[in-house]
């Protein structure tokens, strides 16, 4: 499953634990929240980045003490048609601060790249190679916006305000 | 008239290539079935018994007439040249061809018209009164802020993928025409004591299966924190809505398991950490929706004309007149509603033809605006009296001038077994039936206002529930079988039917109503009081015994 960051597919440098994997010596690793729970300090103190895969069931406001010392949160997209983790993936971003990776996971296609950039996703396992190399014609589907969320996208209303006055200015 | 700008137009534009790009992609097999499925609704595409079901928006009800020349150009180039107007201020078209789809969007583009989120577990289309900017006592235009709310709810980069769809519906009047109290939000635009706008919030409505009538969440919401609010409900109901059982996904059941108070607890916590965000609305963003909805320049019009005095002595323009001529907040002017229920015509129904002139009728007479209602109807918002008779002749030729609005014969009916792969029965031939049992205007007027609502499956779509008299078509040991409610309402006072007894025939179905026709007008205490008034003074009972004594 090729991962996308940065707009482009990469070579992903975490290798995923189950909760009962041994803990590898060293090197990046994305720990299933529940383990990661139980485990934090010693995750934490080892070399190597440690990035969390959260449920989109489980409230993310548990993670706001880690979020500091993480490097990545995977959020779950079981199948595309589960949005719960947009509200997640906003909450982090917009609430909590959050500036590691934000790593989109589960079902992931291309016809959600935009909302999930939206969101605040800034890495992608996405399901088919075609769509992870469409990645970047995609997100350019759409120039107008008309939410305002953390992506820092100008919303219409904005721009239309921008218009308006500068459109004063003249008359 | 709202006037999209180059930034709407660029959106609606945008969704078409994307759009064309993902058929392409079906039709090549790239995208699978299941997983085109999800992008087709929320491009407002079904699969239907026949053929691909495509419904189109018009957000709040209103039209022009070049979008309305639209409509008729998509049903004659790419449908079998009629459409079908929804209850929720929609048009649908039967008969489409997926290939064809992207050319039908990109034709309704070049006029400001969409089929964004008309289906799909999405924010569908914002409704709101018919009437609205031309009704005489309505606080203000509740179509400036329905298009904010449009805006905000498009391409959702949050809640595009909820756990069930989600309808929200604005009314600026006591008399609400936009059944706010069955939809998933209800707005009811108020003044506060200052005189500022703002709403009261109904949340939780919905029909289906579990119906519900809306509660009030918040009593008033200020209009510059309508959309943080509206969010933070959203927020609430993304997270924690069920997805288990599409059945119990609607944010009905969530906020009948949490109870009002709980719901509203958890709502008030998210709003306050997003109420003083960018989601706030100054007066200046508001002013420039309101600048781009543009009305018609009135004349200082007598309040009774020449022409219509004389075209009194008409009995058959009278009937009209009285029917479907309502007041208008400007002297001299008038609604007029457009009855799309003829005698044995299928409910909401309009051909390409009939659009077409109707459109012609609209620049000719009504500032070339025409409405959508949620009863299926159409209207023409601002009619000079003085134009009326000419109007009448001009309607009544392309028949459209049936004077049934409100009456028993103005039939709420969904497309049932004869288009939709859920129903379960037959609706439309029962509402043709009923039109044609009570034909005679003199017997429909003096029964006066009765609606009847028809559902060829618990899913509801003909809001039986809440229909005076309400019709529901389920399939028992392979057979069509009809249970029927009275006592629902819609309006402000909306209220869920109860049931009469046990379901009866397909063709029992007529005779079961003028039963209850029957039983009303020999129970009424004068003629003034309403079918919906008797039955609230004595119960079910002496309906169901009439019903069921002989049966």
């Amino acid at each position: 499953m090729p991962l996308v960051k940065g707009g482009k597919i990469t070579a992903d440098s975490f290798v995923k634990l189950a909760v009962d994997t041994p803990l590898p010596e060293g090197g990046d690793i994305l720990v299933p929240a529940e383990r990661f729970l139980g485990e934090a300090d010693s995750l934490l103190n080892r070399s190597g980045k440690v990035g969390v895969i959260w449920p989109n069931n489980r409230d993310i406001s548990e993670l706001v003490p880690y979020l500091g010392k993480i490097a990545a949160v995977a959020l779950v997209f079981p199948t595309f048609r589960d949005g719960r983790a947009y509200s997640q993936a906003r909450l982090l971003r917009e609430r909590y601060d959050y500036r590691g990776e934000l790593r989109a996971t589960g079902q992931v296609l291309r016809d959600q790249f935009v909302f999930m950039l939206r969101a605040g996703f800034d890495a992608f396992e996405v399901k088919k190679q075609a769509d992870a190399e469409a990645f970047m014609q995609t997100a350019k589907r759409y120039s107008v916006f008309y939410q305002p969320t953390g992506d820092g996208r100008i919303t219409a209303l904005h721009r239309r305000m921008q218009l308006r006055h500068s459109e004063g200015v003249g008359t | 008239m709202y006037a999209y700008d180059e930034i709407d137009r660029t959106l609606v534009n945008e969704r078409v290539s994307e759009f064309r790009d993902q058929v392409k992609r079906r039709l090549s097999g790239e995208l699978t079935e299941d997983e085109f499925k999800i992008l087709r609704l929320q491009n407002g595409v079904y699969l239907q018994l026949h053929a691909y079901m495509f419904r189109v928006a018009i957000p709040y009800g209103t039209l022009a007439t070049n979008q309305l020349r639209a409509l008729a150009h998509v049903a004659r180039k790419y449908d079998r040249g009629y459409g079908h107007f929804t209850t929720r201020q929609n048009i649908q078209f039967n008969w489409i061809k997926l290939a064809e789809l992207p050319d039908a969007l990109e034709d309704l583009a070049k006029v400001g018209i969409h089929a964004m989120q008309t289906s799909g577990n999405n924010m569908r289309n914002v409704t709101s009164d018919q009437w609205a900017g031309v009704a005489p006592s309505e606080i203000e235009d509740p179509r400036i802020w329905s298009e904010l709310i449009r805006q905000h709810t498009t391409l959702h980069p949050e809640f595009s993928f909820l756990p069930r769809k989600f309808k929200i519906a604005i009314t600026a009047s006591d008399h609400d025409r936009a059944a706010i109290k069955i939809h998933d939000i209800g707005l009811r635009l108020i003044k506060n004591e200052k005189g500022e706008t703002g709403f009261e919030v109904l949340v939780g409505g919905g029909l289906g299966r579990t119906p519900f009538i809306a509660k009030t969440i918040k009593h008033f919401v200020h209009g510059r924190d309508i959309l943080s609010y509206i969010e933070a409900i959203l927020r609430v109901y993304n997270q924690y809505g069920r997805r288990d059982n599409i059945y119990k996904a609607r944010i009905k059941i969530l906020v009948h398991e949490l109870g009002i108070e709980k719901f509203s607890r958890e709502v008030e916590d998210e709003w306050q950490h997003i109420r003083n965000s960018s989601l706030q609305i100054d007066d200046e963003v508001i002013e420039d929706i309101r600048s781009r909805f543009t009305y018609p320049a009135y004349e200082k019009l007598p309040h009774m004309p020449d022409e219509l005095r004389q075209a009194a002595a008409d009995p058959d323009f009278e009937a009209w007149r009285k029917n479907s001529v309502a007041p208008h907040k400007v002297q001299g002017y008038s609604i007029v509603t457009i009855s799309l229920k003829p005698t044995g015509g299928p409910p909401g129904d309009a051909t390409a033809e009939q659009m077409d002139a109707l459109a012609d009728l609209a620049d000719k007479y009504s500032f070339g605006e025409i409405r959508v209602g949620h009863e299926q109807n159409l209207a023409l918002p601002h009619v000079a009296k003085r134009d009326l008779p000419a109007l009448w002749k001009a309607l009544d030729k392309l028949g459209l001038a049936t004077p049934n609005v409100n009456l028993i014969t103005d039939i709420i009916a969904c497309p049932g077994l004869d288009y939709c792969s859920l129903a379960n029965a037959r609706s439309i031939p029962i509402a043709q039936e009923l039109t044609r049992r009570f034909a005679n205007h003199e017997l429909a007027n003096l029964i006066g206002r009765l609606h009847i609502n028809i559902s060829g499956c618990i899913n509801a779509c003909g809001h039986h529930h809440v229909g005076h008299i309400g019709i529901l078509g389920v399939e028992k040991n392979g057979e069509e079988v009809y249970q029927i409610t009275i006592g629902g309402r819609a309006d402000e006072n909306a209220a869920l039917g109860t049931l009469i007894g046990p379901g009866v025939k397909f063709d029992e179905v007529a005779d079961v109503v003028e039963d209850i026709v029957e039983a009303y007008l020999a129970l009424r205490e004068r003629p003034e009081e309403l079918f919906m008034d008797t039955v609230k003074r004595l119960g079910v009972e002496p309906f169901k015994e009439r019903v069921y004594a002989t049966r």
